[in-house]
């Protein structure tokens, strides 16, 4: 049943952008915005992505994401922490049997140009280390260049070697180019096995933009009509406001609807969300907003 | 662990977002607007005007009668031939463009006003009616005094005294699109609004008066029927602009027959929005929606005759009838509204008249789930699907959230039964394919056709009619030549 990738849905920027725009001007407020800055906060997978990492910073991070509310009682914990596959070990140290998932990027990321045995070298290295999910980015050199059989083969491996750990695949869209190439992606990433689809690696500009995830989120609505699989999203890079992350949620949940309002199916990819997220829901319990000072920085 | 560390699945249902409205300021009367002072009306008579979303009272305004015409007939005359026809164009300009910016200024209240008079939702009166009615004064404005380009060696000048009657759908909006042609081109105005919608009008007049606009060039009266009867039978009349109903429009025709009264008639539509099988499916369905629930589906050019290419037939309906499950129905003040109130009562039945013929008709009607407010006249987004060209409910202009759903195999079969209609106000083409639009926008009998969008609007860009949906068009270059004699 796999299709013939040359003839995905075809997409109107124009009206993405158009449609982009509604969700934006729907006023989120009182009761509508607590609940969704709190689904929010149990979205973000809180991310450390970088060469500079160390075992000392990994750990702070994945304390954090334990207490990252310990001054505001009943808010949620994040859903995940995301770490490079050398550092699994070190958060599931920390984090032991916390409800906090790992997630571990893979495959050469951010580049994905390497083999595909160090692709699956590097994923057996997450999943045996400890990781619940693994975020693999895809071939977009083969991609542009036509080679779908290509990408969509490299998927379906990784998803083997990843075993129970969920697979959230990168389509890395700032790369991509256009819209309809999104889709096509979104489609062979779907079909090839993956659990989430993902928009970024957040090492390249632009990283997750609406139109983008509106994209994205079709491509999953489209999968669930034919099969009644459901499949997971998650924007990655450059949703750092609260405002911004209750956008994306008014834009889940026309699209996509109920179902996918839980961490389960959708997460953000964001370092510094998470700390936006508690000075606004801190100015809705206490009426004023506080200093930034309050709010640890890990 | 605590309970609240994983959100299951929710149905997150948006809190109320009401405009505020404590500062709106409405007079209990309104009179009629004539020669730059609101003067009381010679009938002695008034009539209310109502909030459709709540059935309550709003104001009272003034009904003129065939004297009061007369008398605003006579002070647009008379500011015409003393004042307007003599001020140099760049002057008469800075008028037009300070209407606008008043407009601008004024936005939020006119907004709020438009909503609480029409019932249309508060996103759509703010950022689509009053911006762009905004937009036709500043676009207007420009031409005042570049009209011998516009026009070269042809000599363009001003008619005199126009006559506008306009509709309760787009009540700002359409007296923008009337009156700031009228003003660029030199020539004065008597206009009238609807019955049901005579206050953002009226606030209009506000404007012009605080805009110190020359006395009379501008009047505004309001009253029913009689009154649009009178003033396009009153003899100093040059010129006459009606947005309404094709029934309306052709009573002008014959009253102005014989005549040497230029005439722009914009009437009654029933657009086919064509999907082809090739289409970006979500984007089509998305302008489905827009094309026909847009301001309750008040709009003549709204897209109310879905054509589908069969092979995709049963994707676009399902994915419709679950779009439209999102559409949020209710108060119009309510920022997150997506689909107001309809009206008055009049049309809620003749809605609800149509509701019954096409079910009569023996075609499958889907209605969204979610319940409607029950004060107020609401109608929930309606689809009929499995319609023929035969079918009454196909035929004939609805003017509410009711669409109309027929396939076709073939671009020669739809082409035919689009254009198979009295009407000929515009059309929508949804396909990925350059070639099939030309080809379509060619052949299709329609004044505007828009290929992978539907309802746009730009003050540079003419709109206007074939067949009974009318004759002139408004809007752009093409807007001016009806208030012209060359």
């Amino acid at each position: 049943m796999t299709p013939d990738f040359k003839h995905t849905p075809v997409i109107d920027q124009v009206g993405i952008e158009e449609r982009v725009a509604r969700f934006n001007t729907r006023s989120i407020k009182k009761e509508t915005k607590l609940l969704g800055l709190k689904l929010a906060l149990n979205m973000i997978d809180l991310t450390t992505l970088e060469g500079k990492d160390t075992e000392g910073k990994v750990k702070q991070m994945c304390y954090k994401a334990m207490h990252v509310s310990d001054d505001l009682p009943g808010l949620p914990t994040v859903a995940a922490v995301c770490v490079y596959p050398n550092h699994v070990a070190t958060a599931k140290q920390v984090l032991k049997d916390s409800h906090v998932k790992i997630a571990s990027v893979a495959t050469a990321f951010p580049s994905g140009n390497s083999t595909l045995n160090i692709k699956l070298e590097d994923t057996r290295l997450a999943v045996d280390s400890g990781a619940d999910e693994v975020d693999m980015v895809i071939s977009r050199g083969e991609f542009l260049k036509g080679n779908y059989n290509f990408v969509f083969d490299e998927i379906a491996a990784i998803k083997k070697a990843c075993g129970k750990a969920r697979l959230k695949v990168i389509l890395e869209t700032g790369e991509l180019s256009t819209l309809d190439n999104v889709r096509k992606a979104s489609d062979i990433a779907i079909h090839a096995g993956a659990d989430f689809i993902k928009t970024s690696t957040g090492k390249i500009q632009p990283a997750a933009t609406m139109p983008v995830t509106l994209v994205m989120l079709e491509a999953i609505k489209d999968h669930y009509l034919k099969t009644n699989v459901m499949i997971g999203m998650k924007p990655a890079g450059g949703i750092s406001t609260a405002k911004s992350a209750l956008q994306y949620l008014v834009m889940l949940n026309e699209t996509l609807g109920t179902k996918w309002m839980t961490n389960e199916w959708f997460r953000f990819g964001a370092s510094s969300l998470a700390n936006d997220i508690i000075l606004q829901l801190g100015k809705e319990q206490k009426g004023v907003y506080y200093s930034k000072d309050y709010i640890s920085i890990d | 662990m605590k309970t609240e560390d994983t959100i299951t699945g929710f149905d997150w249902k948006y809190s109320a977002a009401p405009e505020a409205k404590d500062h709106i300021k409405l007079k209990s009367q309104y009179d009629l607007f004539i020669n730059g002072n609101f003067v009381k009306p010679n009938s002695k008579k008034y009539f209310a005007t109502y909030n459709p979303a709540t059935e309550e009272k709003l104001a009272e305004v003034a009904q003129a009668n065939a004297k009061d015409v007369d008398i605003a007939v006579a002070a647009a005359k008379n500011a015409y031939d003393k004042v307007w026809k003599k001020m140099p164009a760049k002057e008469r300009a800075k008028y037009i463009f300070r209407i606008a910016r008043v407009i601008q200024e004024r936005a939020r209240e006119l907004a709020v006003i438009e909503s609480m008079d029409g019932g249309k939702p508060i996103r759509e009166s703010r950022d689509f009616d009053v911006p762009t009615a905004a937009n036709h004064f500043f676009y207007y404005a420009g031409w005042a005094d570049k009209l011998e380009y516009a026009f070269p060696n042809r000599h363009p000048q001003s008619l005199g005294i126009a006559a506008q009657i306009i509709p309760w759908n787009f009540p700002l909006l359409m007296a923008a699109w009337k009156i700031a042609p009228a003003l660029a081109t030199g020539n004065t105005v008597v206009l009238k609004p609807a019955e049901n919608t005579p206050l953002t009008a009226l606030k209009l007049a506000e404007i012009i008066q605080e805009c110190e606009l020359p006395a009379g060039v501008v009047n505004i009266i309001t009253g029913f029927g009689d009154t649009g009867a009178a003033m396009v039978a009153h003899p100093n009349v040059n010129k006459i602009a009606f947005t309404g109903s094709t029934d309306v429009g052709k009573i002008i025709q014959k009253a102005i027959a014989g005549t040497n009264k230029k005439a722009t008639l914009e009437l009654g539509g029933k657009a086919a929005n064509i999907v082809f099988d090739d289409a970006p499916i979500n984007q089509a369905v998305e302008g489905i929606v827009n094309g026909i629930f847009f301001n309750q589906g008040h709009v003549c050019c709204a897209g109310s005759r879905l054509f589908v290419q069969e092979s995709v037939a049963t994707e676009v309906i399902q994915k419709l009838k679950a779009r439209m499950e999102t559409l949020i129905v209710g108060d119009p003040l309510d920022k997150n509204t997506d689909i107001g109130a309809i009206n008055s009562k009049e049309q809620l039945d003749k809605i609800n008249d149509y509701l019954k013929i096409g079910s009569k008709e023996g075609l499958e009607l889907f209605q969204t789930s979610a319940a409607i407010p029950k004060k107020g006249f609401y109608c929930k987004p309606t689809l009929f699907i499995g319609a023929a060209q035969s079918n009454r409910v196909v035929q004939e202009e609805i003017f509410g959230p009711v669409l109309t759903i027929q396939t076709f195999r073939t671009i020669e079969e739809v082409i035919e039964k689009a254009n198979n209609i009295p009407y000929g106000l515009s059309a929508g083409v949804w396909t990925d394919k350059g070639s099939k639009i030309f080809n379509l926008t060619s052949k299709l009998r329609a004044g505007v056709i828009w290929a992978n969008t539907y309802n746009k609007f730009d003050p540079s860009s003419p709109f206007g009619g074939y067949k009974e949906s009318g004759f002139g068009r408004e809007g752009g270059l093409h807007g001016l030549m009806p208030y012209l004699k060359f």
